[in-house]
């Protein structure tokens, strides 16, 4: 919009009151995580009165917060590589080829988003375990499950983000590709990709905050050995003591990796969502 | 458009069983005729995985979760779940009359958990335009300010819930100690936000600032779209900023809107983990939403039949509405592909 | 039926049959050597946990030359980690279940009852607490679990707050409690507000407050099930129990209306450590006293309605602990067996008990030295004399629910405004018709 006076003050006032709303619950969390234990049990202190690192140090110890860390990064990187590989491959198909079914295909896909996650977590398992019987691969407990659950549970988005993306590039691309002698695979790799890289990172990121925040299926699907990062995060809370700091500080380390990652990315972020998906 | 792609209207779907390039060839060319078939398995080819893995993952449990609706699935005979009775309609009959106790708690939490999605995706999407639409002028500190309001998104949704259950606390919370302490609202009393009526509006809130971040990106990613000088040309024109906002932006978000308040909506519908978070496996009576009722009547009485039979009617409703949505809405974007 | 997926089903229920035996012998990881054990978080963490029993396992692989490989699994994720390897079968060897759910698991059938090499492996059933053995599973089935930690309710006070109101000796009778707590709850700073409670509970714990569903509806003369096993959640003398714990808040105002969101058992004895409240029943806040370094407690029974009542009458607390059971799929299950038999022996009961602050639940090992304070003669007279299991029906974790939550939402009633005995009335008869359309 035209940037008046008037545009001026509503647009500070506005996001000045935004950035409140986004910044309060955040302060609370990391100075939290600065107190030690006994300042936290009372009355909350926007001002720490005593501020402490140890809560980051003990946190270590607390749960074994080391392994969850590698349990999450081997799952969530798996998941988030195989989700945008398979959802490149079926958008590419439904944006560029014609085949019977693909309306068929396409709307599935869109509707599976609309399960209660709830209704199939006990099917799922049981389905799991009917292929451990059958085959021997053991889907529940180990790495290989809860990665196939998770890319599957982002490709709906995906999908529909990526074959947006796609659409929107022009098809004279491929086709010039295509007349110098590359087939339809080539032109994928070798035209659209490169060009589909902020829809490609768009995505990534989507799947990649999903799979490393999500716990209902990850307490049933994981056993000690493969447990994740967000589903420790409940250890510090026991019935028998609630560690607040450590809980907070836990989450801040938790939080760092997508954060991270996610501010090195988002320019691109912007750039894929709003060529592919909103367009 | 982008999601005529997975939307396309049902003309053209008719039109779809040949391919595209086949008409013009000449039918007696050996070399066309291989190049055609070969054409013809790609597409499915390429989907294959993501549909194998929808069918194992998505579709077959969902499949099997509808069956569970039918029949007496308890301890009793959880190991040996092959070969528990059918029993028909009698999960339906038992859970979804509105005459018992159960019944009634399903269909008010299920209008409950309607207002609810209503509210959070409302409130979100209002949240998110603002901060796009304000974020899309050009100022100092904007890059800045648009990666920290995307932050609640990227934190894992179980950081972002124990923080404001942290905050809520009556005793010791950071709410009340701003609400009363300092601002002295509500006399002397402080309110509980996780108790009663309260925690309905607790849970809201918790929602909107998790999900609106997403309504803020994908917006801001369809205003990118908005060239400067049809504004200029409006103003010129002596339009207002309301009038700008309401001619020039809106319409421009308008196909954005389409899938975005659908996505939400089912999202937010479904939810789960909030709840879970702030009140544990009960939630108070004013703020159960329908995925916590289920837990509650599957996993919390081992009688799996009873939450089959609950989700596989919500399952049907929200069927209904969203293609009733996608006839309704998205076609209008799907034309000018 | 021509369903399609019933057909399905049905191949794959015959594909399993006719895998059976190679998957059997394929999939097991577990070597002649090594067994799989689940334990409950007993301690101040899991690691804290693990911590404590590693001493007992490292004397049990000395002695029979096994390995154990040791999970400890938190409360909030036992319950449906033992949901998920009952449903596929494919589980710990041995493993820690609360004995509320014992009659719950047993319908599962995939524990191994407690007869035979098990029942002879333990030492059989007269070794054992009795009130703790009658947990293992419902009247008149063999059990499938056996006792292992022993726990019971007690009061516990703040003795420094007792002697600065003037109260001598803890209360006995449930006016007495009533009278004292009264005393105990006041303003110490002159700002008008309420600061010292008389009692605190975790108002938001479902499990918690279905103990006091019990045990106060007992005291008044009722019981949450009839001897039809239909459920009485809303008799006369249910609701006059409830109402007595929930008036503690709602009019006699001895209680912190805080309390209504006290989840966490924790929570509360942090109120008492910090002078926050005077009285409180707990299983066992011995081990969070020891943690904040807290020596001011004193410890009584629960109080009754009647000094020196018996019997039903005189029930302070169910019957608490955790059980342990053997996974009948166990690839392992003779020293499976071996390692239930060792962690219930009188060396090892003495060793984890004294760890853990729980009671031995073999008589054995009473009589050690560690189990002669007052603090556990008074858990061991309640666990022995006045106590009863919770209702050991089918539905156990349901009731628990059921009632749980009726108090927990009474609660939050009070703290926001007022409850009424109608109220009290509606909110059991609610849960009561649950419980009946469940079963």
């Amino acid at each position: 919009m035209i940037e008046t006076r008037n545009f001026r003050i509503l647009r500070n006032v506005v996001l000045t009151l935004l950035s409140l709303w986004v910044a309060v619950p955040l302060y609370v969390v990391v100075s939290t995580s600065l107190k030690p234990l006994k300042d936290v049990a009372g009355l909350f202190q926007w001002i720490p009165r005593e501020i402490t690192a140890s809560p980051y140090f003990e946190i270590w110890t607390t749960v074994p917060l080391a392994k969850y860390f590698q349990n999450s990064l081997v799952i969530t990187v798996c998941a988030t590589i195989c989700s945008v590989t398979v959802a490149v491959l079926a958008a590419y198909s439904i944006a560029r080829l014609e085949f019977k079914g693909k309306r068929a295909f396409s709307l599935t896909v869109l509707s599976t988003q609309m399960f209660p996650g709830i209704l199939f977590l006990l099917p799922l398992y049981l389905i799991f375990t009917q292929i451990r019987n059958l085959t021997g691969v053991q889907l529940q407990g180990s790495y290989l499950g809860l990665i196939i659950t998770y890319m599957t549970f982002t490709l709906p988005f995906a999908i529909w983000m990526l074959s947006g993306y796609f659409a929107s590039i022009p098809k004279e691309l491929e086709e010039a590709s295509m007349i110098d002698g590359t087939g339809r695979l080539g032109a994928l790799f070798r035209v659209i990709l490169p060009v589909a890289k902020p829809g490609i990172i768009a995505v990534a990121v989507y799947s990649f905050i999903s799979a490393w925040g999500e716990v209902l299926f990850a307490s049933v699907l994981t056993n000690e050995a493969t447990k994740t990062l967000s589903l420790g995060l409940k250890s510090y809370a026991s019935e028998s003591d609630v560690f607040w700091n450590q809980l907070m500080a836990a989450s801040v380390v938790v939080s760092l990796p997508v954060l991270i990652g996610f501010i090195l990315v988002q320019k691109h972020l912007v750039a894929g969502l709003s060529a592919g998906a909103v367009k | 458009m982008s999601h005529s792609a997975l939307d396309s209207s049902p003309a053209a779907a008719g039109s779809q069983t040949v391919p595209e390039t086949a008409g013009p060839l000449p039918e007696n060319v050996p070399a066309p005729k291989a190049r055609k078939a070969r054409r013809s398995f790609l597409p499915y080819g390429l989907i294959l995985p993501a549909a194998v893995l929808e069918i194992l993952i998505h579709i077959g449990p969902m499949l099997l979760g509808i069956w569970i609706a039918f029949i007496s699935l308890t301890q009793l005979n959880l190991t040996n779940w092959l070969n528990a009775p059918f029993v028909g309609l009698q999960n339906f009959v038992n859970g979804l009359n509105p005459e018992s106790t159960i019944g009634q708690a399903f269909f008010s939490t299920v209008g409950r958990t309607l207002i609810y999605t209503v509210t959070v995706v409302g409130l979100s999407w209002i949240l998110g335009m603002a901060g796009a639409v304000f974020l899309s002028s050009n100022f100092k500190g904007r890059a800045l300010l648009r990666t920290f309001f995307l932050v609640p998104y990227a934190l894992p949704a179980y950081v972002g819930t124990i923080a404001w259950a942290f905050m809520f606390n009556q005793r010791d919370g950071a709410v009340n100690q701003i609400l009363v302490d300092t601002f002295h609202l509500f006399g002397e009393e402080r309110p509980f936000w996780l108790l009663g009526s309260n925690s309905f509006g607790a849970m809201i809130v918790v929602n909107v600032w998790q999900l609106w971040p997403f309504a803020f990106l994908m917006l801001m990613a369809a205003l990118q779209n908005v060239p400067t000088d049809v504004y200029e040309a409006a103003a010129i024109d002596g339009a207002s900023l309301w009038q700008q906002f309401r001619t020039i932006t809106l319409p421009m978000v308008r196909p954005a809107n389409g899938v975005l308040l659908m996505v939400m909506s089912l999202w937010t519908f479904n939810q789960f983990n909030i709840p879970f978070v702030l009140f544990g496996a009960s939630s108070p009576k004013d703020a159960t939403l329908v995925s916590p009722l289920i837990y509650q009547n599957s996993f919390g009485s081992w009688n799996f039949g009873l939450g089959g039979a609950m989700s596989v009617l919500l399952l049907i409703a929200l069927f209904i509405a969203s293609v009733f949505y996608i006839r309704m809405v998205l076609p209008k974007g799907a034309d000018n592909d | 039926m021509k369903n399609p997926l019933k057909v399905l089903t049905a191949l794959a229920a015959t594909a399993t049959l006719a895998l059976g035996l190679t998957a059997c012998g394929g999939t097991s990881q577990a070597t002649s050597d090594t067994i799989t054990y689940w334990a409950s978080d007993q301690g101040n963490s899991l690691d804290d946990t693990a911590a404590k029993l590693k001493p007992s396992l490292e004397r049990f692989t000395k002695e029979t030359g096994v390995k154990v490989q040791l999970e400890v699994i938190s409360w909030t994720d036992l319950y449906n980690r033992i949901l998920t390897a009952v449903t596929s079968g494919d589980g710990p060897d041995v493993l820690n279940i609360g004995n509320t759910w014992a009659v719950t698991l047993q319908e599962t059938g995939a524990f191994e009852p407690v007869e035979g090499a098990l029942l002879e492996a333990v030492g059989g059933k007269d070794r054992f607490l009795q009130t703790s053995w009658s947990t293992g599973g419902a009247e008149g089935k063999t059990p499938t679990s056996v006792p292992l930690y022993g726990l019971a309710y007690n009061m516990y006070y703040n003795t420094k707050m007792f002697k600065a109101a003037g109260i001598e000796k803890p209360p006995v009778t449930w006016d007495e409690f009533v009278a004292d707590a009264k005393k105990l709850t006041k303003d110490t700073n002159g700002d008008g507000k309420t600061d010292q409670w008389g009692f605190t509970a975790a108002g938001a714990s479902v499990s918690a407050n279905s103990h006091q569903a019990f045990v106060r509806g007992l005291q008044n003369g009722g019981t949450l099930f009839d001897k039809d096993g239909k459920p009485t959640f809303d008799s006369a003398p249910q609701v006059a129990g409830v109402k007595q714990f929930i008036d503690l808040m709602a009019t006699e105002k001895v209680m912190s209306p805080s309390d209504a969101e006290i989840s966490q058992g924790s929570q509360k004895i942090d109120n008492l450590i910090n002078g926050k409240a005077a009285m409180l029943f707990d299983q066992s806040p011995l081990k969070n006293f020891d943690a904040r370094g807290f020596k001011d407690w004193g410890v009584a029974p629960v109080p009754m309605m009647q000094a020196g009542a018996t019997g039903d009458a005189g029930t302070q607390s169910h019957v608490a602990g955790i059980n342990l059971s053997v996974f009948k799929n166990s690839k392992n299950k003779d020293n499976a067996i071996k390692l239930a038999g060792w962690l219930t022996s009188d060396a090892e009961q003495v060793a984890l008990n004294k760890a853990f602050r729980s009671l031995p639940v073999v008589t054995g090992a009473s009589s050690d030295a560690a189990f002669q304070t007052e603090e556990v003669k008074s858990k061991r007279d309640a666990l022995a004399n006045h106590a009863l299991p919770m209702p050991l029906v089918a539905k156990e974790g349901q009731m628990e629910t059921l009632t749980g939550t009726a108090i927990k939402n009474l609660f939050a009633k009070a703290a926001t405004g007022t409850v009424s005995e109608a109220d009290i009335k509606a909110a059991l008869e609610d849960a009561n018709n649950q419980m009946a359309a469940a079963q």
